[in-house]
């Protein structure tokens, strides 16, 4: 078997980038002293768990499909798990949820795994939204409805629907890129993920005007405008391992960075409704599965449909 | 790894609850008391106890459900040596306390649940006397209050199919019988210390 050089070259690239991070982090413990620096530690945890994240979504991509399609699926279990446990629902609801938990998300992967674009792109808008309410108001219980109805749709939505979308990306039929798609994969990924750091980043160096205060107090105009652009230059940059020319993936990029900053402040939004830090403790440094893909929520949906839209 | 130490493994992935701390409980027999809202009650505390606790810990469970059936027998007796007492038909002979402080002599832990019966809707309901009455049988033995959320949600009352949620227990300080309180006082307060954690 023959390994496509652009996908060598990527993973080199993230490995490198994850080393130098690790370089970074021990010069500044070295700097610390030995005295004990919150905001180390929790860098020293974030590259650690990114070690584990970025072997464990390696492994995955290496198996095609089917690996995308387990990741994702458990990733979105999980992600429902935190979500629906911070959503007040009732005992009404239980059945509902069964269905939700067990039939529902192995279903909606299992129809990505197949590739059947047209049932995945409508099982959770249209069957599962019938399926829901119904199955509440079998239950008997009235008291909330429209509101316990409501948040478990916009769980299924957030966590399965829209995580769904990453591996649906390598069912793409794009002419000239056939069995190139985990490079498109990866590229989705890295600018999402890497627009995340950089906001973070920038947002520590410079930041000082907040955007939203009282809905995610670490999220800055500086962070944000420098996260997005720089992130933007990195997916340009890319552009060779895309299907995409150099305008077009920076355009594909800003329009990521900005789909990702979107889903983290909507998300960031639920947790302080909720009243609470985190999504849940899975990651270490990071929080919980959500808190780490709700970047990838509202982009994974947009950017499928629109390379689908116009490259297939 | 023992099969008891690989299934509290289990119960504490399905309910997302975290393995205890040594230093946080007590080194001497204790009652864990806690809210009951589920079957998994008794199971995630026991889960969640450290090893070294967890092998001389027993729940206290009715003996009238947990016999009804020889399998249920099994798990309880076999499986968390639980020990089952009278809520029926209480007599002399059945006296329920005898086989709890039996147990507590010879040096095992317990896990009650003082409001006697699964709440359906995952409040907590007043406490029985039971409580009281082991607290002034043996005014040494600690007892700590254990708070346990979500698992209704997991295992709801009248249904056998889990949703897989993340659950949680909250210790609180033990406290002790003092010597002037009453029965009603002293149950008001044991209660409190569980529903203090709720928040």
């Amino acid at each position: 078997m023959k390994i496509d050089p652009q996908l060598i070259w990527l993973a080199g690239g993230v490995v490198g980038l994850l080393a130098l991070s690790s370089i970074i982090t021990f010069v500044l413990k070295m700097r610390a002293g030995g005295k004990p620096n919150a905001v180390v530690a929790n860098l020293d945890a974030r590259v650690k768990a990114w070690w584990v994240m970025v072997a464990v979504f390696g492994v995955a991509l290496a198996t095609g499909l089917i690996g995308a399609v387990i990741l994702f699926g458990l990733l979105s279990f999980f992600a429902l798990r935190e979500f629906i446990t911070l959503t007040p629902t009732r005992a009404g609801d239980h059945r509902t949820l069964f269905w939700a938990f067990f039939i529902v998300t192995p279903l909606q992967y299992y129809l990505v795994g197949m590739e059947w674009y047209g049932l995945f792109s409508i099982l959770i808008p249209v069957y599962t939204f019938i399926l829901v309410p119904t199955r509440s108001a079998l239950a008997g219980d009235s008291e909330h409805f429209l509101e316990r109805t409501a948040k478990i749709q916009w769980a299924l939505m957030v966590c399965v629907y829209c995580v769904s979308h990453v591996p649906a990306l390598l069912t793409l039929h794009i002419a000239g890129y056939e069995g190139q798609n985990a490079k498109l994969v990866l590229f989705f990924v890295l600018v999402v993920q890497i627009s995340d750091v950089l906001q973070y980043v920038w947002g520590k160096l410079l930041g000082k005007h907040k955007i939203a205060p009282l809905i995610s107090p670490s999220k800055t105009v500086e962070g944000f405008l420098g996260g997005v652009l720089s992130a933007t230059a990195i997916g340009t940059a890319l552009w060779r391992v895309t299907p995409f020319n150099w305008w077009q993936a920076g355009l594909f990029s800003f329009l990521i960075t900005l789909m990702g900053f979107f889903g983290g402040l909507v998300m960031s939004a639920i947790k302080r409704d909720r009243g609470v830090k985190d999504y849940g403790t899975l990651i270490e440094g990071h929080g919980g599965v959500m808190d780490r893909i709700d970047s990838l929520c509202f982009a994974a949906p947009v950017f499928f449909h629109l390379v689908r839209y116009f490259y297939t | 790894m023992t099969n008891k130490d690989f299934a509290a493994w289990i119960i504490r992935v399905v309910c997302g609850v975290k393995l205890l701390p040594v230093e946080a409980l007590p080194s001497t027999p204790a009652i864990y008391f806690a809210n009951h809202s589920s079957h998994l009650d008794f199971t995630t505390i026991w889960a969640a106890l450290p090893q070294k606790i967890r092998t001389r810990v027993r729940p206290v469970a009715g003996r009238d459900y947990w016999e009804k059936t020889p399998r249920r027998l099994r798990i309880a007796k076999d499986f968390f040596n639980a020990v089952l007492i009278e809520r029926k038909r209480v007599t002399v002979a059945t006296n329920p306390l005898e086989p709890m402080l039996a147990a507590l002599d010879a040096g095992d832990s317990l896990i009650v649940f003082p409001e006697g019966t699964r709440s359906p809707d995952g409040s907590v309901h007043d406490f029985k006397s039971g409580l009281y009455h082991l607290a002034k049988a043996r005014p040494a033995v600690v007892l700590v209050p254990i708070y346990l959320q979500d698992l209704n949600r997991i295992l709801p009352k009248g249904d056998f199919l889990p949703v897989p949620l993340l659950g949680s227990l909250s210790l609180g300080a033990p406290l002790q019988l003092k010597s002037d309180e009453t029965k009603s006082a002293f149950l008001e307060r044991a209660r409190g210390a569980v529903v203090k954690l709720s928040h």
